[in-house]
């Protein structure tokens, strides 16, 4: 039964962990309706700052971090600006080859600078080990990882309810053209939306590192988990990914941990049904 | 005008002689343009795009490679099992792609190619799993023509099968059948108006464009002598999509250049490594969305009109 426990709780520390390195993609693809395949690189980006400040500058893990996170939206920001702009409102395959094309670069300059390796990074003492709590033995990071993750889903599901600029948003996905005509700036909207994602995924990268390994074909691997969060979980709200990303962790631990053999199958299966079941997202009211 | 088309095939045929050690090579090529010829059919023509292809190639490589490894290894006979196979699993996923809708469709034909891929790797009693199919033995093609170590037999029966399969495919899209497809993806709201079954037509398509794919897997596994999970891999779809947009869409002379670009650079740029071949395949394939497409065969009709007009 503790085992169970304990499953649970990793698959829950997962599917946190997915929902932030996620979370930026349902905007793309929610606001701009933009096949965005790459979102994944900025992830990769995260983790191989903070690899870098942690292992050779010998930087905290905490402002590593961060760091990885502001270098992840920046290089967001550029991008944006540079080059996604020129890819709104383009048919889907134009998207997908685009993306699909900046996932190789990105990747052939990690596989030169880094090395085709696994990344590995020492984790700091207060994070390292388990702890048992209530006869529950759970790993230190994998608590952490839930608590600063809700933290962020919480000040997410905040910051889109509460704020002027959440509000803005909501408007922008719910209907661009309308939103537009009532003089909300949705292109810059969208661009600070971007970087503010892509900063998150850079988080999610660097967090991830101990979870998920790093390595140039990151953004690959991982492709179809994000894409299932945004797809299951819809784009008008932080809590449709949060749970989809949730399920998912759960999911995925668990098969893996009981039912080996099938492996990474029922993640492909659960993601073809329910697009089917629920091709407009989880939480999605009818329309 | 016959002679422009005989050109490429004729260049094809040549390349038998000119390049005698690089036969393998050549008939990569050959099963790469039926790939991307498979593709033109639904992305090009029907406007349905597709990032799990691969399954059908896949689908077709391991149903031919299975056969003959069990004993039968008559060629043409293990190129329409494959082909059936390959339709008959287009046939059961169509209604599925097509119900999810455009966004969400997409999405579905990637995780159904995934789902095989996964599906072959634990199947490993049967597929081999990662090590692959060992022990596919081909009988002489007409009980006449072995398939020899240079590749000889392999590339002129890879060439003969893409050429009988363009020239139904163009057939195909010049019918009123390509047509409707055109109209389908031009206006998809319009096209009902005018009398086109949208869902039948596309439906028809792609398990016509999973048959082709599917014969070229089986090309792939009867030429080598092998399958492998490399054959359902998601790059396999994204580099057909890679070549036919690289060629240009919806002409098919557009999925041969293309093919025949890209196996070829991938050929030349990985022998000096495989991370440079990939940083500018992914340089090549931003140029080519952020410019539009038309691809290679775009290129060179706007030079030909500017020679025209002068």
């Amino acid at each position: 039964m503790a085992s169970a426990i304990t499953v649970l709780l990793d698959g829950v520390a997962a599917g946190m962990l997915l929902f932030v390195l996620s979370v930026g993609l349902s905007v793309t693809l929610g606001l701009m309706n933009v096949v965005n395949l790459a979102h994944g690189a900025f992830g990769m980006l995260g983790g191989y700052v903070c690899v870098v400040l942690l292992n050779r500058l010998g930087v905290p893990f905490p402002l590593a971090l961060l760091a990885a996170a502001a270098a992840a939206a920046a290089m967001g920001f550029v991008l944006e600006r540079l080059l996604y702009v020129h890819i709104y409102g383009r048919d889907h395959l134009t998207q997908v080859l685009f993306s699909i094309g900046l996932v190789f670069i990105m990747g052939a300059v990690a596989d030169w600078l880094m090395g085709a390796r696994t990344q590995l990074i020492q984790l700091p003492s207060w994070l390292s080990g388990r702890m048992e709590f209530a006869g529950i033995g759970l790993g230190r990071y994998r608590l952490f990882l839930i608590i600063l993750c809700g933290f962020v889903a919480l000040a997410l599901h905040f910051g889109l309810v509460r704020t002027r600029f959440g509000a803005r948003l909501r408007a922008a996905v719910d209907d661009g053209v309308v939103a537009r005509g009532m003089g909300l700036p949705v292109g810059r909207i969208f661009s600070i939306t971007f970087a503010l994602g892509s900063g998150l995924a850079g988080l999610g990268g660097a967090l991830g590192v101990e979870i998920l390994g790093l390595d140039p074909n990151f953004p690959l691997k991982y492709m179809v988990y994000f894409l299932v969060v945004v797809a299951v979980g819809g784009a008008n709200s932080v809590a449709g990914p949060f749970l989809a990303a949730l399920l998912l962790g759960v999911v995925d631990v668990a098969g893996k941990y009981w039912i080996p053999e099938v492996g990474a199958f029922i993640i492909y299966t659960a993601m073809v049904v329910l697009l089917l079941a629920r091709p407009q997202g989880l939480l999605a009211r009818a329309k | 005008m016959i002679l422009l088309h005989a050109i490429p095939w004729a260049g094809a045929l040549a390349g038998y002689w000119l390049f005698p050690e690089q036969l393998p090579l050549l008939s990569a090529i050959a099963i790469a343009a039926l790939f991307a010829v498979s593709l033109d059919l639904i992305v090009g023509y029907a406007g349905l795009v597709t990032l799990g292809q691969a399954a059908f190639f896949g689908a077709g490589a391991y149903t031919a490679g299975i056969l003959a490894q069990q004993g039968w290894g008559e060629p043409f006979s293990g190129l329409l099992a494959a082909a059936a196979v390959a339709a008959l699993l287009g046939l059961i996923s169509a209604p599925l792609v097509l119900r999810a809708g455009e966004l969400a469709g997409l999405m579905v034909t990637l995780g159904l190619g995934l789902m095989l891929y996964e599906a072959a790797n634990k199947a490993a009693a049967i597929t081999g799993g990662a090590d692959g199919l060992q022990g596919v033995e081909m009988w002489p093609i007409f009980g006449l023509y072995r398939f020899d170590l240079w590749g000889r037999t392999a590339y002129l029966y890879s060439l003969a099968v893409l050429f009988v399969l363009f020239m139904l495919a163009r057939l195909l899209v010049a019918s009123p059948f390509g047509w409707s497809l055109r109209a389908i993806r031009g206006n998809a709201r319009r096209a009902p108006a005018l009398g086109v079954p949208v869902k039948a037509r596309l439906t028809a398509a792609y398990v016509i464009a999973a048959a082709y794919a599917g014969v070229a897997g089986g090309l792939l596994a009867q030429t080598t002598s092998f399958a492998s999970l490399d054959a359902l891999s998601f790059q396999r779809s994204a580099d057909g999509l890679l070549m036919l947009v690289l060629g240009g869409l919806g002409s098919l002379y557009g999925a041969l250049l293309g093919a025949v670009a890209f196996t070829v650079a991938h050929h030349a740029l990985s022998e000096a490594s495989p991370v440079f071949w990939q940083f500018w395949l992914g340089i090549a394939l931003v140029a080519l969305a952020l410019a539009g497409q038309g691809g290679l065969l775009g290129l060179a009709r706007a030079a030909i009109a500017r020679l025209r007009r002068r």
